[in-house]
């Protein structure tokens, strides 16, 4: 079941590139069809998945592959995958949905969505490392056509910038997977395997920053994040949710589940360096999005920021923090897809301007009421107010970072108000300008919001609440797995 | 009657349902729309009501405490707890805010009667009270926070209900921000609490944060700075407490909140949300007590509670002398608002939260009376808030003038009648037998002398003489004359007013019912103890000073009563410096724009520079030095590896040509290389022999 969630995104890939005379309005059935028996597997996992067992990576489907040098077609899901494999159900159903409107190239544009998608979803659920990094790699390539051919603002620049910083990344990744492999005696890639082998400390000291780096480079870690906000800004509405919603936690997981659970010991010793650059990341981002005049470029900083609570969550090493960096990436998932769906679908799709300064005079919440009152929900929740997903994710990140690195929480902290504010200024400006002194002269109707935007606002919105509300769904599945083995060597450095 | 305790969820919850039928109801008519709203917080209010008594009736030497306890999620390895809990600090609370909120619902059935947007205007009041109330009931510091910040975007949404006004938009992210900016220092401490005590429930058999195990334990550790880890942590929740209840210096967004419409300054800025901090120190007032030295005091002297006192001090004197100047009917009162507030702190500080809780109630009566009182001249006036453009409407409006003159003696402290009075003399009196200092008794005093002197000048302004509506403009089109608000308006004005004179009684020296219902000690009737020295003279100072004000004010606006054209403010003409200063609020909002607003807007700056400029450039340099290694890599390929392969290539071709002009089938060149070849074979194995 857990595994149809890649083969089904494949087929609908293939399907939509390659079934003979499939029209624009076939294509985005077929799309959202696949997103939907992926999300569906995806919860069925979910409701299948045994919480109380001592095994917690269930669903294991295990083939040789290449067996002479231990690489296994390993796909299973403890409850941290099927979170973000849950995530990114939620966002392929939702970007779909916010791509209704692509006419042109539609059979091509569904297909590179659906690969990508199909990619996140195999890294999430692969546990050998050489597989992990082969949907890593899929994960980035559909990402350059996405925006190269349907974005905006600068897509060639914003396109490449992202490809280059990605394959940098990967590059570090594979430099530390070989080597791993290699020390760990070169008999398999599986990380059920390599956990149980002892990494000397001279390996992990070096090993562990190449990695991680490798992967952080995707979760936007502060100082290589710009390709953020440039490749978010660049990207057509739908990709812009993927990229914000799933891809950068990519890179997170990715750190999570193989430099941090196999070199503790070089964990705790870049442990403090890298929570210094995830809170500038906080901060940073947060101060950066205050000044921004475009609409899309204050979102993506702010995702520069939220996912800097991921980072310093995981490097607060212990379960509050896990539990909470494993809940923001998926609060930050629902809410940057459904920022970048008021800003880039609701909004610019419209008024064809990101420009704050020419929103202003618009009087958008008079004009696009539901895009105004999704915005103001997605921003609320956005800031960490009580109520919605971020609040418990931040609140549990915070906690952990406490405990670990009191300063580091309260510069942190510091960043929130930040977020405050930048969110306010967004928000006033876009929506609630001004009065203009035409204000009497009827400004050219915008078309109002359609059907699928409201569904996918809805589904979004019900998601970020439900979990702020009632976060056992996803802690019940998160908690029992970071109490596993597999981190116990983490957690007790 | 147990049931009162585990129904007690439903008294925020009501409230909380009927916001969210009336968001997803866009349809209904008005009248079904605050039928819904005003029943729900009736409803809660009756809860509330039972509630209260269940605590009057509970026997004096208990608690009277109980708790209700559930898990929310696991949160790491222990599971998180929240809960709501039932004791006399929750039930006067829920008690007077379902109280007074219910009135000021029924007020703004008339007063926003011709707003478009009346349904989502009583929405927004009812996700208010909801978040106000569960804020009361909680037993847990996280569920009070969360609740706080609900509490905050209600207000948010409320301020800037009237979004269209720029000023009302800004002012509404400036009330947000600004509290925000307390929040933080709420929410450390609430960490460091947690992750100190290890549990956020204030009171769970034995094992909660406000209960003696904890408070032992953070009473005797030492942190930064020397500071008991009680009175450090106590400290930043104290900073949020600042922010939401418009302590100095955090106190700049509570006057700029006016720009809501006046029901909503009545009920937040005035009655329940501002009074939040000043409840939430008196829910962790044994948390800020902790660790007191000096026992033999009647009340605990911690660093907290010293910190608290001065707090309020400076806010109590700076809020009256902005008052003062100001020519706004609403901000008058904001001021006001945010001077009191101040005196809560105090007596909080010097004597416990039961004197903090009876200046709180009697407040919440007279200010919403007040408010809603100005929202009737608002009303009746058609929009105009000067007060140098009202005058002369005590004849217009006849009951807005006699409930408004009773909130205005109420709260000038007008002796023995008034609530007002009696609250604040209890607060006079313990902060004049506080051991640390003298220093805020006499604030204040002074603070008290202002407070009637600024009441009396604005009664005079709006009340008295001429009507002086439409002399500044008497060019464009006219105001009509002032109105009398309709009864529905009027009522809760009357019945405010009863409460702001009869809630005084509960609390005198003579019978301190309401300290000992908080305090949970029994009290008696004793008609001696107003006689008693202490007492007496604190007494009468308090009430020699109420009247001093209303006396001078009397001399200085009296003639304005009379000489309506006058342009000059009598005290703006004796006192041209200070008048000035205080017209500009001693350039405090000033002051935060050229320096904290400036520096994060450089820091954000700086930052974007940094992300444009350096990171850009790295990245610029590192694409720059690729291409250039590209470039490189390319020459040689072409020049050198390409131009190898195509040499030997051509190298390659050149001697399979040579080769091939061998093969020219001419016999006698054959025999030629032959035999040229075997000369130069002879000639070569000669030289080998020879050697």
């Amino acid at each position: 079941m857990l595994s149809w969630t890649v083969y089904s995104s494949f087929i609908g890939a293939a399907v939509c590139a390659l079934w003979p005379n499939l029209s624009p309005t076939g294509t985005r059935r077929v799309a959202l069809t696949t997103a939907l028996i992926g999300f569906l597997a995806a919860l069925v996992c979910c409701f299948q998945y045994d919480v109380d067992s001592e095994q917690t990576v269930q669903f294991i489907t295990e083939k040789a592959w290449v067996p002479s040098l231990g690489i296994g077609y390993l796909l299973g899901a403890d409850g941290i995958s099927l979170t973000l494999v849950l995530l990114t159900g939620l966002a392929a159903i939702t970007g779909t949905l916010f791509s209704w409107n692509i006419e042109t190239r539609t059979r091509e544009f569904f297909a590179f969505f659906l690969t990508l998608i199909g990619g996140v979803y195999g890294v999430f659920i692969s546990f050998d490392l050489f597989l992990l990094f082969v949907f890593y790699e899929i994960a980035i390539i559909p990402k350059y056509f996405l925006i190269a051919i349907w974005g905006s603002t600068r897509r060639e620049y914003g396109a490449m910038k992202l490809v280059l910083y990605s394959f940098a990344g990967s590059a570090l990744v594979l430099i530390g997977l070989l080597a791993t492999f290699v020390e760990a005696g070169a008999t398999s890639f599986s990380v059920l395997e390599l956990i149980k082998h002892p990494f000397p400390r001279d390996f992990q000291l070096w090993a562990f920053p190449v990695t991680f780096i490798g992967f952080a480079i995707l979760a936007g870690l502060w100082p290589f994040h710009t390709w953020a906000p440039t490749g978010h800004v660049a990207a057509p509405t739908g990709a812009s949710m993927l990229l914000a919603g799933v891809v950068m936690k990519l890179g997170a997981y990715g750190a999570l589940r193989f430099p941090m659970t196999l070199f503790p010991m070089g964990l705790a010793a870049w442990r403090d360096e890298i929570a210094l650059l995830a809170v500038i990341g906080i901060v940073y981002g947060a101060t950066v999005a205050l000044v921004q005049r475009d609409f899309k470029f204050v979102i993506g900083y702010s995702s520069v920021s939220h996912m800097g609570f991921v980072l310093l969550g995981l490097m607060a090493t212990s379960e509050v923090g896990l539990s909470g960096a494993v809940l923001q990436m998926f609060s930050h998932g629902v809410l940057a897809s459904l920022l970048f769906a008021v800003v880039g679908r609701m909004v610019y799709a419209r008024t064809h301007t990101k420009d704050l300064t020419e929103l202003e005079a618009m009087q958008l919440a008079r004009r696009l009421p539901f895009a105004a009152g999704t915005f103001v929900v997605a921003g609320f929740a956005g800031m960490g107010m009580p109520g919605f997903s971020g609040f418990i994710a931040e609140l549990q990140v915070l906690i952990g970072a406490w405990n670990t690195f009191p300063s580091f929480a309260v510069v942190a902290g510091i960043g929130i108000i930040i977020g405050v504010t930048y969110t306010l200024r967004a928000m006033t400006k876009a929506f609630f300008g001004e009065a203009s002194e035409f204000a009497d002269d009827p400004a050219p109707p915008l078309t109002s919001i359609t059907g699928p935007e409201k569904i996918g606002a809805v589904l979004l919105i019900t998601a970020t609440t439900l979990v702020g509300l009632y976060p056992r769904i996803l802690l019940d599945l998160i908690v029992p797995s970071l109490n596993s083995p597999m981190f116990k060597p983490l957690l007790e450095p | 009657m147990d049931q009162i305790l585990q129904l007690l969820w439903l008294v925020p919850v009501l409230p909380l349902i009927a916001s969210v039928i009336l968001v997803s109801r866009p349809g209904w008519s008005r009248r079904r729309a605050h039928s819904v709203a005003i029943g729900a917080l009736g409803f809660s209010g009756i809860i509330s009501l039972l509630a209260f008594m269940k605590t009057l009736g509970a026997d004096p030497a208990t608690t009277a405490r109980e708790v209700v306890t559930v898990t929310w999620f696991q949160m790491g390895v222990a599971p998180l707890q929240i809960g709501w809990v039932l004791d006399p600090l929750t039930a006067v609370m829920l008690t007077m805010v379902t109280f007074v909120g219910t009135l000021i619902f029924i007020f703004s059935t008339g007063y926003m009667a011709s707003d478009e947007r009346y349904r989502l205007f009583f929405a927004y009041l009812s996700l208010f009270a909801a978040a106000m109330l569960g804020m009361i009931i909680s037993n847990s510091l996280l569920l009070l926070f969360i609740c706080w910040e609900l509490v905050g975007v209600a207000s948010y949404l409320l301020i800037g209900f009237w979004a269209h006004k720029p000023s009302a938009a800004a002012a509404a992210k400036k009330a947000f921000i600004t509290t925000r900016i307390g929040d933080i220092g709420f929410f450390i401490g609430m960490l460091w609490l947690a992750s100190s005590s290890g549990s956020l429930l204030f009171f769970d058999n034995g094992s909660g944060c406000l209960e003696e195990n904890a408070l032992g334990l953070l009473g005797s550790q030492v942190t930064i700075l020397g500071l008991a880890l009680s009175t450090a942590i106590s400290l930043l929740i104290l900073w949020g407490a600042m922010g939401k209840s418009g302590q100095f210096p955090l106190h700049v967004w509570l006057p700029d909140a006016m720009e809501g419409p006046t029901p909503v300054s009545a009920l937040i800025h005035a009655a329940t949300m501002v009074a939040a901090g000043v409840f939430l120190m008196a829910r962790l007032y044994p948390l800020m007590a902790a660790g007191a030295t000096g026992t033999d005091d009647a009340f605990p002297v911690t660093g907290a509670l010293i910190a608290t006192t001065f707090v309020g001090s400076i806010t109590a004197l700076l809020g009256a002398l902005i008052a003062v100047a100001q020519t706004d009917i609403k901000r008058i009162l904001a001021y006001s608002t945010v001077s009191q507030l101040g005196y809560m702190m105090m007596g909080l500080g010097t004597g416990g939260p039961a004197v903090a809780m009876f200046h709180l109630i009697t407040h919440a009566f007279f200010k919403a009376l007040l408010f809603l009182g100005a929202g009737s001249v608002i009303h009746g006036c058609h929009d105009v808030q000067d007060i140098r453009r009202m005058g002369g409407l005590k004849g217009a409006m006849p009951v807005t003038f006699a409930t408004y003159a009773i909130g205005m003696l109420a709260l000038a402290g007008f002796p023995l009648l008034f609530a007002g009075f009696w609250s604040k003399d209890a607060i006079l009196h313990s902060t004049h037998t506080w051991s640390v200092s003298h220093l805020p008794y006499w604030i204040g005093l002074i603070g008290a002398f202002l407070t009637a002197f600024y009441m009396t000048r604005q009664m005079f302004y709006v009340f008295f003489g001429g009507n002086r509506l439409n002399e500044s403009e008497a060019e464009s089109h006219p105001v009509p004359p002032p109105h009398e608000s309709p009864a529905v308006m009027t009522w809760p004005l009357i019945i405010l007013a009863a409460g702001a004179v009869l809630l005084g009684f509960i609390g005198t020296p003579a019978f301190p019912w309401f300290q000992g219902y908080i305090d949970r000690a029994p009290s008696t009737l004793s008609l001696s103890a107003l006689f008693e020295s202490g007492t007496l003279s604190v007494m009468i100072l308090s009430s020699l000073v109420g009247l001093g004000g209303i006396g001078l004010a009397y001399l200085f606006y009296r003639p304005i009563a009379f000489r309506p054209n006058q342009q000059v403010d009598p005290l703006q003409r004796r006192l041209p410096r200070f008048f000035d200063l205080a017209t500009h609020r001693f350039w405090i909002d000033e002051l935060y724009d050229k320096t904290i607003v400036a520096a994060v807007g450089a820091l954000a700056l700086v930052s974007d520079l940094i992300d444009r400029k350096i990171v850009h450039r790295i990245v610029e340099c590192v694409r720059r030095a690729v291409q250039g290694i590209a470039w490189v890599t390319r020459f040689t390929d072409e020049h050198l590896v390409n131009g190898a392969f195509d040499r030997s290539c051509d190298g390659f071709r050149w001697g399979a040509r040579q080769g091939a002009r061998l093969q020219s089938g001419q016999t006698q060149r054959y025999l030629k290389i032959v035999g040229s070849s075997l000369v130069g074979l002879v000639l070569v194995l000669i030289w080998i022999s020879r050697s």
